[in-house]
C-alpha cells in the first residue's frame, strides 16, 4: 500500500472519530472522553499529514509551538464568565487560518506557473474564491464580536489600556496594511476598491455606537461587490491581487454584519460565526482536495448551523431579522414611567422571608449573573434552601447570556448539578406550584410583553413565565430596559418585588438575611 | 466518478451527520459543544502545515505563500489547542457531582 493510501485511511479514522466526539458530547457523562477523542483524531490527522511527506520542518515546529503556547495560556487563563469572547476569538483565528491557507494555495499554485499561467482546475478556484470570502467574513465578524464582548468595540465609556492597544492597534494595521498593498497595486480600481475597503474597516471599528445610517446598504452593497470580484478571480486566479481584494471586501461584510449585533443576538452571531469558521475549512478543503478537512469542516458547519436554528426560535425571529433587522422600542411601545408606577422594591430581609416559608423556588439567570459573577453566591444560597428542604431548580432560557449555553457553564462552574437545570418549556408547564422564582439579571427572557402585545418587538418571543410564579423577585440594579428597549411591566406586577442591586451582592446579602432568620 | 463529484458527496454526507448528531445535545451543553466544534474546525491547520513545510526545490515553492502558511499554522494550532482544552475544562465541572 502507499503512502497516500496510508494517510488517506488515518484520515477516516480522524474523521470517525470527530463524528463519535461530537456524538458523545450529547451527555456530560461521556462528553469529557469525546472531547478527548476528538483531540486524538486531531493529532492522528497532523501526524499522518507530516509523516506523508518530506518539509522544510522549520516553520512547522515554530508555528505549531507558537500556537499551542498562546492557546494553552487562553484556554487555562480564561475566567468562565468570558467564554463567550474566548469562543468568539477562536473562530476568528479558525476563519483567519482558512483564509491564509486558501491565499497561499493560490499563489503557490498560480505564482509558480506564472502570470497568465491557466493551470489549476475549476475546483480549486471556486473552492479558494468561497473559503477566502466565508473565512475573511468570519476573521472580521468575530473579532467585531469579540470585541462587543470584551466591551471596547462600539462604546462611549474610557477604555482600560489593553482595550486601547488592541482596539487602535487594529484599526492601524488595517489602515497601514491596506494603504501599503494597495499603493504597491498601482493605480487602479481593484486598487482603490482595496484601499478604501480596508480604510471603512478600520473606521468602523473605531465607532462609538454601534450602528450608523446606511448600514443595511453596505451589507447588500459589500456582499455583491464580494461575489463581483470572486467571480473575476475565479476566470482569472493568476491575478492573485483579486484574492486580497476579495478579502477586503468581505471584511466590510463581515463587520458589518456584527456591528449592529449585541445583546441577546449575540449567541445567534456566535453560532453563525462557528458554522462559518467550519465551512471555510471545508471549502479548504477543496482546495487543497482533502477529505478530512470536508468533513470535520462540514460537521462545524451543520453544529453551527442548528445552534444558530435554535437561538433564533428562542426568540421567535428569523436568521433575516437578526441580521439586518432592527431590534428596539416602537411608537406603541408604552412609557416606562406609566408602566412603573406600581413597582415595590424590598430589601433582604424581605426576600429573606419570603423565601423561608417556600416550598419551591425557581431561580432565572441572566446576562447579569454573568457580568457581576454571582454564580457562586447564587449556588450558597440555594444551598441553604436545599438545607431547609426546600426545592429548588434553574430555568434558563435558551438565549440568556451571551452564549449558547452560556448560564449553564456558569453555574456548572458553581458545581450546581446539572440536573436542576431546567429547560424553558420543562419549568414553564409547572410554573403555577413555583413558590418563589428569583429572576437573577435578566429581563427580556421573562416579559410578559411577549405573551400578551402583539406590536411589541418581542412579541411570540417564548418566555419563562415567571409571572405565574406564587411570588416573583427581580434582582436588578435599575429598571433600566433589557435588549429590547421595552420597560417590563413584570417588575410592577401586584406578585413581584424589585431587589435593587448588583446580582452578587444582592446574593450575598440574601444569604446573610437567611442565616439571621 | 470525478474527484469533484465524490468530495461533494463526502461534503453532503458529513452535513446530514453533522444535523443528526447534533440535534441530540442538550441546551446545558451547548457552550462546550460550540467550543468543542470550534477545535475540530482548526482541522485547516493540516492545510497550513503542507503548505507551510514547502521545500525550497519544489516548484510550487513561494516565499510569501510559505510566510501566510506559517501565520496560519499558529491561527490554527491556536485554535485546535485552545479549542480543546477549554473544552475540557468546562466538561470537568459539568462531570463532578
Amino acid at each position: 500500500m502507499d503512502m497516500q493510501n496510508i494517510t488517506n485511511i488515518v484520515y477516516l479514522v480522524a474523521a470517525v472519530l470527530f463524528i463519535l466526539d461530537l456524538k458523545m458530547l450529547a451527555h456530560p457523562r461521556t462528553a469529557v472522553r469525546g472531547n478527548q477523542l476528538g483531540a486524538l483524531a486531531m493529532g492522528l490527522a497532523i501526524v499522518a499529514t507530516l509523516a506523508s511527506g518530506k518539509w522544510d520542518w522549520t516553520y512547522i515546529i515554530l508555528g505549531i509551538g507558537i500556537g499551542s503556547l498562546i492557546g494553552a495560556v487562553a484556554a487555562t487563563r480564561v475566567k468562565m464568565t468570558s467564554m463567550p469572547e474566548l469562543v468568539g476569538l477562536f473562530n476568528g483565528f479558525g476563519g483567519g487560518a482558512s483564509v491564509l491557507v486558501a491565499g497561499s494555495a493560490l499563489i503557490a499554485t498560480f505564482n509558480a506557473v506564472g502570470a497568465g499561467a491557466t493551470a489549476g482546475d475549476m475546483q480549486m478556484k471556486v473552492a479558494t474564491v468561497l473559503s477566502g470570502l466565508i473565512g475573511s467574513v468570519t476573521f472580521f465578524g468575530s473579532y467585531v464580536a469579540f470585541g462587543k464582548l470584551a466591551e471596547f468595540l462600539c462604546v462611549k465609556w474610557k477604555l482600560y489600556t489593553w482595550q486601547k492597544i488592541i482596539k487602535y492597534g487594529t484599526s492601524l494595521v488595517v489602515a497601514a496594511g491596506g494603504i501599503w498593498y494597495g499603493l504597491s497595486l498601482g493605480f487602479s480600481p481593484l486598487s482603490i476598491v482595496f484601499m478604501v475597503s480596508m480604510l471603512m474597516i478600520a473606521a468602523m471599528l473605531l465607532l462609538k455606537k454601534d450602528r450608523f445610517p446606511g448600514m443595511n446598504l453596505l451589507k447588500s452593497l459589500s456582499a455583491a461587490a464580494a461575489v463581483a470580484i470572486g467571480v473575476m478571480l475565479v476566470l482569472d486566479p493568476s491575478n492573485t491581487a483579486l484574492f486580497w481584494v476579495l478579502v477586503g471586501v468581505a471584511g466590510v461584510l463581515g463587520v458589518v454584519l456584527t456591528l449592529s449585533i449585541g445583546g441577546a443576538d449575540m449567541p445567534v452571531v456566535i453560532a453563525l460565526l462557528n458554522s462559518y469558521s467550519g465551512l471555510a475549512a471545508a471549502a479548504t478543503g477543496f482546495v487543497i482536495n482533502n477529505t478530512v478537512l470536508i468533513i470535520a469542516g462540514s460537521l462545524v458547519g451543520a453544529s453551527g448551523l442548528i445552534l444558530t436554528k435554535i437561538m433564533c426560535k428562542a426568540m421567535n425571529r428569523s436568521l433575516a431579522n437578526v441580521l439586518f433587522g432592527t431590534m428596539g422600542p416602537t411608537a406603541d411601545t408604552p412609557d416606562a414611567d406609566e408602566v412603573y408606577k406600581t413597582v415595590k422594591s424590598a430589601s433582604a430581609d424581605e426576600v429573606a422571608m419570603t423565601l423561608e416559608v417556600a416550598q419551591r423556588v425557581a431561580i432565572v439567570p441572566g446576562y447579569g449573573m454573568a457580568v457581576s459573577q454571582a454564580q457562586h453566591a447564587v449556588r450558597e444560597v440555594a444551598n441553604f434552601l436545599e438545607d431547609k428542604g426546600i426545592e429548588v431548580e434553574y430555568a434558563i432560557h435558551p438565549v440568556a447570556g451571551r452564549m449558547p449555553g452560556h448560564m449553564n457553564v456558569l453555574l456548572a462552574e458553581a458545581d450546581v448539578p446539572y440536573e436542576k437545570l431546567k429547560e424553558m418549556e420543562e419549568v414553564n408547564a409547572t410554573m403555577d406550584q413555583v413558590d418563589v422564582a428569583i429572576v437573577l439579571g435578566a429581563n427580556d427572557v421573562v416579559n410578559p410583553v411577549a405573551r400578551t402585545d402583539p406590536s411589541s418587538p418581542i412579541a411570540g418571543m417564548p418566555i419563562i413565565d415567571v409571572d405565574k410564579a406564587r411570588t416573583v423577585v427581580v434582582i436588578k440594579r435599575s429598571l433600566s430596559p433589557g435588549f429590547a428597549g421595552i420597560p417590563n411591566p413584570l417588575f410592577a406586577a401586584d406578585n413581584t418585588l424589585m431587589f435593587f442591586s448588583d446580582g452578587k451582592k444582592a446574593m450575598l446579602e440574601l444569604l446573610t438575611a437567611l442565616k439571621e432568620q | 466518478m470525478s474527484s469533484l463529484v465524490m468530495l461533494i458527496t463526502i461534503l453532503v454526507l458529513a452535513i446530514f451527520v453533522g444535523f443528526e448528531i447534533i440535534t441530540k445535545v442538550p441546551p446545558t451543553l451547548h457552550t462546550p459543544l460550540m467550543s468543542g466544534s470550534n477545535a475540530i474546525s482548526g482541522i485547516t491547520v493540516i492545510g497550513a502545515l503542507i503548505l507551510a513545510g514547502v521545500l525550497e526545490s519544489d516548484p510550487q515553492f513561494n516565499q510569501v505563500a510559505k510566510i501566510m502558511a506559517f501565520v496560519a499554522v499558529i491561527f490554527a494550532t491556536i485554535n485546535v489547542v485552545g479549542g480543546f482544552l477549554v473544552t475540557g475544562r468546562m466538561l470537568k465541572m459539568f462531570q463532578r457531582k
